[in-house]
Formats: structure tokens, sequence, C-alpha cells
């Protein structure tokens, strides 16, 4: 968990590398003891690198969300650690939702070498989210039938489910017929 | 009317889903791939995993997992209750480590709160914690004991896990999914005879613990199972993400009890068990390892148990005690709103590992300020590591690709969610 | 104001006679009183109420004391199933522990656990598979009714499946599931054609569509 000096030193660390830029790293945010960066979704990959040089090699989690109904509405938020001085930093970036695309890191790549363990992740983030990882090697539904449509982690998704059946409504129920 | 059957449908059909080609080498029929399916419905029991194994005579080629059938869309419903309402909800995923699943929602929902786990509280959770970690393993140990043949481990584990659950029976009401572990703390503080009960487990386990040892290390048949075969190293692993005992088993002595601890895991004393070779006699090694280190946690806690509140003090989170609805109105209040509507947080987003059974079990809350989560994402360790059974068992036989997917204890519920 | 109480009907007697009565109908007054009936209903009324005879009695007996459950868990409540045949509550002394890998030598499926939209065709199919005669205890809230997460990903087992016992709980101990496989042995003994086959009227594996 750098302190919040440390991860305003890593953000303009970032920035001033060359290959990721200014523009790159949107913003910092130093919350209950934690730091995240916030990246522009096209440069996902050469952050995660140059973060991974600086010592965070390992991607524990992938995970989006939907921030509805703030736009851009989809995030992804990539969680890194660093094993030797126990260091944690969030990368997040926001794609909305009518151009959900971002570059997957599972691959291997001109720009660094991949992150394995985004497989099934990133393919969870598309079936729940419908965020389109470019490059990845097996883009399926992972966790719905592979048939099914919709996003169903999406904010405007209903949750669904069976009513609630008591006595008034008990006769408008498929199953037992009396 | 026949229904047009989609073209996943049409696929699932046929028996070329592999990703290879279906014929290795020319005009010789006797190198043919095959792939078969391992259905969701086998008795190797370690829920309802669909492996599309590519097979070349007995030697495994490729392996593709299918998950989804246990899919319950716990997240979403998180989404839809209030925080301490999530609570048992969170707690069905990973089905064997309950605790664990709730430890890490509520110590998420703690840090965005800010507010503080009394110390008795503390060394509550890190009894229940450890008692659910030997229950878990011993699971593991029955099941995997039984897919290699040894039937007879299975009844014996039972049998023990029976004494934890009576514990936690005792202290909570419920054998699974205890709904103990609350926001601030746990729900209510220990029965008069718990401590004697546990101290007793506590001796009773690592003699039994032995006897399992005894069984089945000196037994020819699960040491030519599971000596050598399988083996990963440590930097593939961390590549693919893989925490818990498969990484220790590996060399690498990752842990976050001793490297980041939380809820006072650094008051005890204990050791880490690292594998040398990270094949699957060391996996199966490592674990039960961890039985006796989770006794010897167990009983230091017992020993050093504090006196003191067994959840936080504040209101605004806490259920007030029953007994101070009858004389205060403020605890009336707060007793009110906390039931009705639920405490509520301020916005954020917060990330809280934990060390499970079978490696980083993590939570992700985002809450917008409301008394509802607007996301919940556990990230599961069982979700991660299965990503490494494809290159564990490829090149090995089938018997080798069951005994590894044994060792690699995947639960379902955590996989699917 | 003053309340008035007064004995509805007479006393509830606890046996297996007089409860299947009051199942049934108070069959002395009403639609199917016996004055009534006429022909292929007489007939079937006499059917079911004269006893049956000695041998149909011995293969009930027979099948209800062997069911040979299919080792079938999905998610919790497996644990739990795990646990009923287990040492301490020992499903073995019924005779129940020869737990099938295949559905087809199995009569017994024991839902334990939540059914997934993706599972519940691989479910059917396994409990076609399955040979007559075949019963199906739903374990568990999630299969029973949505149990706790009543949202898209789960089916309640009354959907795809006939049920013959529902066993609340979440999970259920090991007593409440043995309390439900003995309260199945009970109905097969006594009965084997009660249950669900009577509702839907079905004898076979057929889809059993609602309002049929």
């Amino acid at each position: 968990m750098p302190d919040a000096t440390g991860l305003e030193l890593l953000a303009s660390d970032l920035r001033a590398s060359e290959g990721i830029g200014t523009e790159a790293i949107l913003g910092t945010l130093h919350f209950r003891g934690s730091g995240t960066l916030e990246v522009a979704p096209t440069s996902i990959r050469t952050v995660l690198a140059a973060l991974r040089e600086r010592g965070y090699g390992f991607l524990a989690s992938v995970h989006g969300l939907d921030y509805y109904p703030e736009e851009p509405r989809l995030g992804v938020h990539y969680e890194l650690l660093d094993m030797s001085s126990v260091d944690r930093v969030t990368v997040k970036l926001r794609v909305s939702i009518d151009a959900p695309e971002v570059d997957s890191v599972t691959p291997d790549g001109q720009d660094g070498k991949g992150w394995p363990t985004a497989d099934h992740q990133e393919r969870e983030i598309y079936d729940m989210f419908g965020v389109i990882f470019r490059g990845h090697p097996d883009l399926r539904r992972i966790l719905m039938p592979e048939d099914y449509e919709g996003h169903p982690q999406r904010r405007d998704f209903p949750v669904g489910g069976e009513p609630v059946i008591f006595t008034y409504n008990e006769h408008d129920s498929t199953g037992v017929p009396r | 009317m026949t229904p047009s059957i989609s073209e996943y449908r049409q696929r699932e059909q046929s028996i070329t889903l592999s990703a290879l080609p279906t014929e290795a080498g020319e005009g010789d029929t006797h190198d043919e791939l095959l792939t078969l399916n391992f259905g969701p419905h086998h008795p190797a029991t370690h829920g309802v995993l669909r492996l599309l194994v590519t097979l070349q005579g007995e030697v495994v080629r490729s392996i593709k997992p299918v998950i989804g059938y246990v899919h319950t869309g716990i997240e979403k419903t998180a989404e839809d209750k209030a925080y301490w309402k999530v609570i048992p909800v969170v707690e069905r995923m990973d089905y064997l480590a309950y605790y664990f699943n709730s430890m890490a929602y509520v110590g998420a929902v703690e840090t965005l709160l800010e507010v503080e786990v009394p110390k008795r509280a503390q060394y509550l959770r890190v009894i229940h914690l450890e008692l659910n970690r030997i229950a878990s393993h011993l699971i593991w140990l029955g099941t995997s004991a039984l897919d290699l043949g040894a039937v007879s481990i299975f009844l014996y584990c039972l049998r023990e896990r029976e004494l934890i659950l009576d514990l936690f029976e005792m202290s909570s009401g419920a054998r699974m999914h205890t709904r103990y572990f609350q926001v601030g703390g746990v729900i209510e503080d220990i029965p008069v005879g718990f401590a004697e009960k546990a101290r007793e487990f506590c001796k009773v386990m690592p003699a039994r613990t032995d006897q399992y040892r005894a069984i089945l290390d000196a037994n020819q048949l699960i040491l030519q199972r599971l000596r050598g075969t399988c083996p990963l190293d440590a930097e593939t692993l961390l590549g693919l993400g893989v925490t818990g005992p498969l990484l220790r088993a590996a060399g690498n002595p990752w842990d976050l009890r001793k490297a980041a601890p939380y809820s006072s895991y650094e008051d005890f004393d204990f050791k880490i068990p690292v594998g040398t070779v990270g094949d699957n006699y060391d996996r199966f090694a490592v674990r039960v390892a961890e039985i006796y280190e989770s006794v010897k946690i167990i009983e230091q806690a017992l020993d050093g148990l504090p006196e003191g509140p067994h959840i936080t003090g504040d209101r605004k989170v806490a259920l007030p005690p029953r007994h101070e609805l009858a004389t205060s109105m403020e605890a009336l209040i707060h007793h009110f709103k906390l039931v009705t509507e639920g405490f509520r947080v301020p916005p954020g987003e917060v990330y809280n590992p934990i060390e499970g059974p079978r490696g980083e079990l993590a939570c992700f809350v985002r809450s917008d300020g409301s008394s509802k989560p607007a996301r919940v994402h556990m990230r599961d360790s069982s979700f991660v590591n299965l990503q490494a059974l494809s290159q564990m068992a490829e090149g090995s036989y089938i018997a080798d690709m069951i005994a590894t997917l044994a060792m690699l204890d995947p639960i379902l519920g955590g996989i699917d969610r | 104001m003053e309340i008035k109480r007064e004995l509805v009907g007479s006393p509830l007697r606890v046996e297996g006679q007089d409860a299947q009565e009051l199942l049934r109908g108070n069959e002395l007054t009403g639609r199917n009183a016996p004055a009534q009936l006429e022909g292929a209903e007489l007939e079937r009324y006499v059917h079911e109420r004269v006893l049956t005879t000695t041998l149909e009695k011995a293969v009930s007996w027979g099948r209800s004391n062997s069911f040979f459950p299919l080792a079938f868990g999905l998610a919790c409540c497996a644990m739990e199933q795990f646990q009923t045949a287990g040492p301490r509550m020992d499903i073995a002394r019924f005779g129940f522990e020869a737990f099938r890998a295949s559905p087809r030598q199995a009569d017994l499926i024991i839902l334990a656990g939540r059914v997934s939209i993706k599972m519940a065709p691989i479910i059917r199919r396994l409990y076609d598979q399955m040979l007559e005669p075949k019963w199906a205890i739903s374990m568990g809230a999630c299969c029973s009714s949505m149990g706790v997460f009543n949202n898209y990903a789960l089916v309640p087992a009354d959907k795809f499946l006939p049920i013959d016992v529902h066993v609340p709980g979440c999970p259920p101990r090991p007593e409440a599931l043995m309390h439900g496989i003995l309260k199945l042995r009970k109905m097969v003994q006594e009965d084997p054609d009660a249950g669900w086959r009577e509702r839907y009227k079905a004898q076979g594996t057929e889809e059993t569509l609602p309002g049929a």
C-alpha cells in the first residue's frame, strides 16, 4: 500500500517514462490506505508493463463494474501486488457502453509480456458487462450459457427471479396444478 | 414444433470441440486425438466442473474447463440488499470457506466505514477462521482420497468435521453459513463451554491427522499417484495468478497471514509449510501440514483471548444490545434504522484480500453512499487457480489429471459465484 | 365483544388412513362420495381403498428400503449430504449408502444445491436416464424454491423435474435430510403412486407441462 506521496511519485514516474506519456495517467486517488491510478483505456498494456518493471509483478485480480448512471459506465480494475515489498496498487480504466473495447492484457505482445491470469477473469467481465477485450485468445461467455443474451451484471439488467407466491397469487404460478 | 437449435447447441452435439486439429500425423490412425467430455456430473466430487479433454491414447493433450454450471448471480443479488443482508448471500459463494467469504466482505466494509473491530472480536474471528480452514482441508482430504481410492479416509475426515461443525453450532447456532461475522465484530460472544470444547478438539486433532498421514504417507499407491506427477514451477504459477497452498507447494512462501497480517494474525506464532518440487505430493503435504499449524493458532488464540466487547460500540453500525432497548430511546432508534434501512457507507472503492484455504480470497466493494452496495465482487482463489489446471495436467495420463484436479481443490461455488 | 369458540369438525387423528382421507378430501360427503361414483371411477375408488395385495406391499417395502441415491451434489447442500453419509448421521444404517455414480443404476436423485439455468437441462437429462421407478428429493431451499437467491441465474427444481419430497433448510441439517428421505420411504411403502404421479397424472418420463 504505497502512501499518498509514494503514489504521486509513481504516477509522475509513469508519466515521464516513454511509451506512456502524460495523457495516459488520468488521475490518482489515495483512499483508505491504498492507491489507485486511473489510466486511459488505450494505454493499459504499457502501464501494466511499466508497473511490472517497477516490481508489481503479480496481477491479483481483474474485475469489472458498472458505474451507472455516471458516464463512462463500464470500468475495469486491475489489482497489482508487489510481493517483495508487500505493496498493492490498483489500476482502473473506464469505457463507455457504446464503445466498450479494451486491449486484453492476457496475451504476450510487442509492448511486453502478457498476464496469463487475466484469461478467465476477462472472459467473466465480457460475460457479465459486455466489455470486449481485443486480442483475447478465446473471448466467450464463461458463466452464463453461451447463447445467453444480455449482460447480467449491468445495473440496468433486472435481477430477475421468481415471484414470491402468497395465497393471493398462488394459482398464477406454474408447477403444481390444483 | 422443433425449435431451431442455436449454433452453440449444434456444436455441443458434436465431439470435435477441441482447439487442436483432430488428426495428428499423416496416415497414422493410432495417433488420432479424441475429445472427451468429463461432464458436469461426474463422481470425482469436486462439484459441477466440465472438462473438455483431448486425449492421444491415454495422454492428455489439452484441457478446456467449462464452468458456470452453478452460477448463482451472487454478486448481482448482493447489489440489491442492505450491507448486512449481503453477508449471508456472500457466505454461500465458496461453500467450504464460509467464514472466509464473510471475513473478506466484512473487512472491506469495515475499511470503508473506518470502524474499529475490538480485540476480542478479532481473536474470535481468528478462531473461527482457522477452524473453518481445518474443516475445508478435511473435506479436501476426504474427497481427494476418495478420488485416489482410499475410501475410509473420507469417513474419518467427516467424523472430524462433525466436531468442528459442533463448535460452530455452539457459537452461532448453525453448522454452515452461520452469519457469525458482522460488520464491526461478531454477532454474539462465545457461550460458556466453547473454549473447553475447542481445546478438546485441539488436543484430538493433531493425533488424528497423524493417523491419516500414517495411512496415506506410507501407502505406495498414494505415493506413486502423487509423487512426481504434474509439477509446475512457481514462476508459471505466479504468472497464472495462483496463490495459496499450490504456490507454497512450489516453494514460494507467500501467505497473507504473515505478509500483510489482518485481524490480529501478527499476535500468533505459526509456521508456513512450503514444498520443494511443486508436484501433487507437495500440494498434499502442504495442506496436511497446514492443519497442524491451524491447530496451533487456535490454541494460542484461546489462551490469549482478551476480555472486551464482541462487536464495535459504534451504534450507527452495530446493533445495540437488547437489554438497552428497554431503557434507551436512542438505542431503539438506532436499532430501528439499522434493521429497516441499514447503515450508510461513505462512497468509495475498497479491495480487501485475506488468505483463504485455497489462496488469496478478496472482496471488492464499491459503495455510492447509500445503504446498499453498488458492486460486490469476490476475487475467488479457485476461479484463478483453475487456469493452472491445463498447464499442470497437459502431457500426463488421465489418472494423473484426476489426481491433479483433486490436489487443485477447486470449489465450484467460488468459481461460478 | 363476544368471541364464540366452537370445535371445528372432528379432532385430527394422526394415523395414515385418516391423513390420506383428509388429503383427498372428505370422501363421505362431497363430490367424490362413493354413492355418486359410477363405473370406472367406482372401480378406481375401490381399487385405491382396498388393501393392496401382499405381493405389491412386499415389492413396495423392498423398493423403499433400498434406494440407490445418485451421487449428485451441486453446492453447499452437498457438503451436508456428505455429512449425512458420514459416521454420525449414518445413512448406511437405513441401507442407502450405495451412492451410484451412473444414473442408470440409481433410483433416487437428491438435488443437493442450487440449480442454475446452465445446469437445468443436464439434470433433466440425468433424470431421464434413470430407470423407473424413480424418485426425486429436492434438498435445500435453493432448489425447492429459489432460496436465498431470487435472481436471473437460478431455476426452482419444480419447473423441470417432478419432485417427491422437498427438504427445507439452508443447508438442511443431516437430521433434516434424513427426515426427508424417511418420509419418502414411508411414502413409497404405503402408496408408490402418491405424490407427484397422482398430481401430474404421469407414469413415464414425458415432460410435465403446466396445466396439463
